[in-house]
């Protein structure tokens, strides 16, 4: 095989390139006993068909993986997604998590703070601090990444309708700590056409929303290059229930929208691609989740090549993050979860994740305690160093099965996305509903097998048992949400008003013309004008949206 | 008409802010295959509009579903809001990821029944329907 | 009349969303009482009351349409009921009431009065309890009730004959939809509003509809094609204006009269195979060697009846 004029090249460039950016994590990968593990597993002759379908990994269409080496270079990042209660809570565990070598935080909001209200909204009743930390002021965010230098660390933000005040908030508080915006590291989630079809944080009709993202991409291209401005979720879209060709299909599609988007905006394409991140689920069905990670990152390559002419191959690579199913956790004996959960993490490395995050056991009940966090990542910690699969890259490959499956996700998907297109596009389908009726068929038809027998979950429908012993469940503190109102009201106090109130003044303005509004905003946050405030008044301009 | 069983009024609720509504549209699917007339309020409602809909629409039974943790404080905020509308003979059933010593706490505040992730559907639908018969049987306006 | 009907009408007139919710329920299952409740109501109200129909297909966002009506409706001070029509499943005879979830924004407003109701799949009889809902809302002072229905069937046609104006919603996009309503409803409806009308194809579905509604423009001078963007709000007062317009010239011409007399008949017809549905049920129970359906059907209604056809 060497006789491969492609493969020789390969080594000679992006493998030598990447040797010498990232060394391998040892000198030599073998079994017990020394027999060699190969870096890459190959056909016996490598033709056309090979080269097109899957190519070499770190080379397009980029099936086999994004790097060259895969996880021999490095393993893929462990970054567990947690929120508590109040900032406060959140810093000490942060801290505590950094003193353990984490590198990456990733930060999970509570329900108000992701629909934009604050936590003395109506609205917001029983619901503040419970999945998550409640920022409404620029003081939460203070005291969140208090004594965290933000230079050191990158930082994940699950946020989406709001995104771009709790990106501007971030920004000030690093400017606070001296440090400039073009040093922050880190992924705001921001995709906001996923809210509409399966998570339910969306706050303005589409279009609008669609809008304040080109803000971000905009200004982040500008002033905070390394950071992700966006992560275009499957995840949710599973959760809800979808199929896995579904799941690539319709992210895809909204990926083709923002990059549509952005370009109508006049962005440059090979300036702001290469900050496209996606997030996918990682479900039970193991040789098929391997599958649809390979064929979205194959899918994904085309689009970007084929039809919007990408260049740079930075552009055309499909990095992601992938989750287990939390809605494949079941609430009867629990212990069972972390089996199911070692399954899922498996499927996503062998699909070529970037990151990882884990479930704990006891998420059907409730969120989890500390000692179920830990064994969730011992669980990618044993797969890391115990299990081997990091050793070689890309190890499915040429298995009849998972290659034929690979082009059928990949050739559902792309149906689906064309259908949409037909249908006038993603938010078209979206304001007539036709996205959400595919996932809720194809939800309820999984539902009614489960009822059925058909599909056996164990310990659910099958192999029940009595169950006495109630595990340990983490309870939160109910005088969460008195203290979070009270802080805020102190800080509405203390604020120069006149000033706080000049800004939103500003920021309507902006918005009614339709500039950029992430300048404002951030002079809005820094007057420490709170999120609600903000999200009221382009309320009133963008509308709201209902499904 | 007047001899055969006419259906059975559901509203299917979700109070709070959570968007996860894949439970709540599988049972509100079920029950219509039952033979239900199911109304479904959407994701994201207060207690007082669930509670206004569900007096307003004349249903037998509301079923709530919540996944964020906030069923304590907005359950028993529906019972309360519907008793305030003279609505108080209407039974409410909920539904989410409810811990054991939450369930005694909803049924003491008046809900009249809690589902759980690991309740099967089945068991579900005639919960509905005992407290829709019920609800028909001891109706205080008829 | 008993005396739980008569703190039903009480509170009909007091607009209390209990008893109007338990009166529309109880005349929908030809419950008991259901005669005394609607001999009992403002005749006057029923007769001044506007009722308009939408419909369209599924997706032009008739729901979005709806509810941009109310909120413009009810800044002008206007008392509104709504009735919102979803078919029921054949097979179960159930059903899922889903254009409520459009119209929770009024949810906390006294003066917008929903109800959702199922087809139910009853021979035509979707006319006898939609009617009956319209006159217990008007008694309850809805000076404007809309009928939402979905889709193209019988209960378009229904809610068609039961309502002075109809309004035909359309979008951009759905050419097979409006290629198999050419013959039907097009005919029918009063006003044809292109929705969603910055998108593209808009003004060709208009250009196409403008064809179409030019003979009626031009006998009642009124506009019949209407753009909206209902999501944003926009044209809608415009609608509204027009539907004023031509509801005065209706009134006028005599026209709505002829109308409320077409509704008065298909509502009489309901409720005549409504009463006679379950003497009949029970007449079938009866063995017959009878195998031709329609001398069966003679045979039952001399023998029922006691008429010779």
């Amino acid at each position: 095989m060497s006789k491969d004029k492609k493969f020789s090249d390969w080594q000679k460039n992006e493998l030598a390139a990447s040797l010498k950016r990232f060394p391998e994590r040892k000198e030599e990968f073998s079994l017990h006993g020394g027999v060699e593990i190969p870096r890459l597993a190959l056909p016996e002759t490598i033709d056309d068909n090979y080269r097109d379908r899957l190519g070499f990994p770190g080379q397009y269409p980029y099936t086999r993986g994004v790097q060259p080496t895969m996880y021999r270079g490095r393993f893929w990042t462990m970054r567990q997604y947690a929120g508590f209660s109040s900032a406060a809570e959140s810093n000490k565990r942060y801290r505590y998590l950094l003193d353990q070598g984490t590198t990456g935080l990733s930060v999970a909001f509570d329900l108000p703070t992701q629909i934009g209200y604050d936590s003395d909204d109506s609205m917001s009743l029983g619901e503040v601090g419970k999945v998550g930390v409640a920022i409404d002021t620029l003081a939460d965010m203070e005291m969140l990444f208090k004594d965290i230098p933000l230079d050191k660390i990158s930082t994940s933000m699950t946020i989406n309708s709001p995104a771009i005040v709790l990106l501007a908030m971030y920004v000030v508080v690093a400017e606070k700590q001296g440090v400039t915006a073009d040093k922050l590291r880190g992924t705001i989630q921001n995709d906001v056409l996923k809210e509409y079809v399966a998570r339910g944080t969306y706050i303005f009709p589409p279009r609008p929303s669609l809008g304040l993202i080109t803000d971000i991409f905009q200004w982040c291209f500008a002033n905070m290059p390394l950071f992700n401005t966006i992560s275009i979720s499957g995840y949710h879209i599973r959760e809800a229930g979808s199929t896995a060709a579904q799941e690539v299909a319709f992210t895809l599609a909204n990926g083709i929208t923002y990059v549509q988007t952005a370009l109508d905006a006049g962005l440059e394409l090979d300036h702001f691609a290469k900050r496209l991140a996606f997030f996918f689920n990682a479900s039970s069905n193991l040789l098929e989740e391997v599958a649809k990670f390979r064929a979205a990152r194959r899918l994904w390559a085309r689009l970007m090549k084929n039809r919007f002419q990408a260049r740079k191959p930075a552009s055309m690579m499909m990095r992601f993050h992938t989750q287990t199913a939390g809605s494949s956790l079941a609430a009867q004996q629990i212990d069972n979860n972390i089996v199911r959960v070692t399954i899922q993490a498996l499927a996503a490395v062998f699909g070529g994740t970037q990151s990882l995050h884990t479930n704990s056991r006891d998420e059907a009940l409730s969120l989890p305690t500390e000692d179920s966090v830990r064994t969730a990542l011992r669980t990618q910690q044993i797969i890391a160093h115990e299990s081997g699969v990091a050793d070689t890259v890309d190890p499915f490959a040429g298995s009849y099965y998972i290659e034929q499956l690979t082009d059928s996700i990949e050739l559902a998907a792309e149906d689906l996305i064309s259908k949409i297109e037909q249908k006038g596009g993603v938010v078209s389908c979206i304001e007539d509903g036709f996205i959400q009726r595919q996932i809720e068929q194809a939800a309820y038809d999984y539902q009614k097998e489960i009822e059925a027998g058909q599909r056996v979950i164990v310990g659910v429908n099958k192999f029940q048992i009595k169950e006495e012993d109630k595990p340990e469940l983490l309870r939160m503190n109910p005088a969460v949400e008195s203290a979070q109102i009270a802080a805020l009201q102190k800080v509405r106090y203390e604020r120069n008003d006149d000033e706080a109130q000049a800004r939103l003044a500003t920021l309507k303005v902006a918005a009614e013309s339709g500039s950029n509004l992430m300048e404002p905003i951030i002079a809005a946050v820094r007057a420490y004008v709170s999120l609600g405030e903000i999200c009221t008044v382009l309320r009133k301009i963008f509308g709201e949206y209902r499904d | 008409m007047t001899k055969e069983q006419t259906p059975f009024r559901v509203l299917i609720a979700k109070p709070g802010l959570d968007g996860h509504d894949r439970g709540a549209k599988f049972i509100a699917r079920a029950l219509r295959d039952q033979g239900f007339e199911v109304i479904y309020t959407g994701i994201r409602r207060t207690a007082a509009e669930i509670a206004a809909t569900a007096i307003q629409e004349d249903v037998d039974v509301v079923g709530l579903s919540s996944l964020s943790g906030a069923h304590l404080r907005l359950f028993p905020e529906v019972v309360r809001e519907l008793a305030a509308r003279g609505g108080s003979d209407i039974p409410v059933l909920g539904g989410g990821v409810i811990p054991d010593e939450d369930i005694t706490t909803l049924l003491e505040k008046g809900l009249s029944g809690i589902f759980t992730s690991g309740t099967p559907a089945d068991a579900i639908i005639s919960s509905f329907k005992k407290a829709s018969q019920h609800h028909r049987n001891h109706d205080s306006l008829k | 009349m008993t005396a739980s009907n008569e703190t039903l009408l009480t509170g009909i007139t007091n607009h209390d969303p209990r008893a109007i919710g338990r009166a529309i329920s109880i005349v929908e299952n030809n419950g008991e009482g259901a005669a005394d409740i609607l001999a009992s109501l403002d005749q006057e109200r029923i007769n001044s009351v506007v009722v308009t129909g939408i419909t369209g297909p599924p997706g032009a966002g008739k729901s979005t349409l709806t509810s941009g009506l109310i909120t413009i409706l009810r800044k002008t001070g206007k008392r509104v009921g709504i009735i919102a029509v979803d078919p029921s499943s054949p097979i179960s005879g159930g059903a899922i009431l889903g254009d409520r979830i459009r119209m929770m924004d009024h949810a906390l407003d006294p003066d917008v009065v929903v109800r959702s109701m199922a087809t139910r799949g009853r021979l035509g009889g979707l006319c006898a309890s939609a009617g009956a809902t319209v006159r217990i809302m008007a008694a309850a002072g809805c000076e404007v009730i809309l009928i939402e229905t979905v889709g193209v069937g019988q209960s378009e046609m229904d809610i068609v004959q039961l309502a002075d104006i109809t309004v035909m919603v359309l979008a951009p996009g759905f050419g097979d939809d409006i290629q198999a309503m050419k013959a039907g409803l097009l005919e029918v409806a009063d006003f044809l509003v292109v929705n969603k009308s910055d998108q593209p194809g808009a003004s060709g579905l208009l250009m196409d509809m403008e064809q179409i509604f030019a003979a009626k423009e031009e006998e009642s001078g009124v506009a019949r094609v209407l753009e909206t963007v209902a999501s944003e709000n926009k044209g809608l007062v415009e609608l509204l204006q027009s539907m004023d317009t031509f509801s005065d010239y209706l009134t006028a011409t005599g026209q709505k009269e002829q109308r409320r007399n077409r509704a008065l008949n298909a509502e009489t017809l309901d409720w005549i195979i409504e009463m006679l549905r379950s003497r009949f049920l029970d007449a079938m129970n009866e063995s017959s060697s009878q195998k031709d359906p329609r001398i069966r059907a003679k045979e039952f209604i001399s023998k029922t009846l006691q008429i010779n056809q």
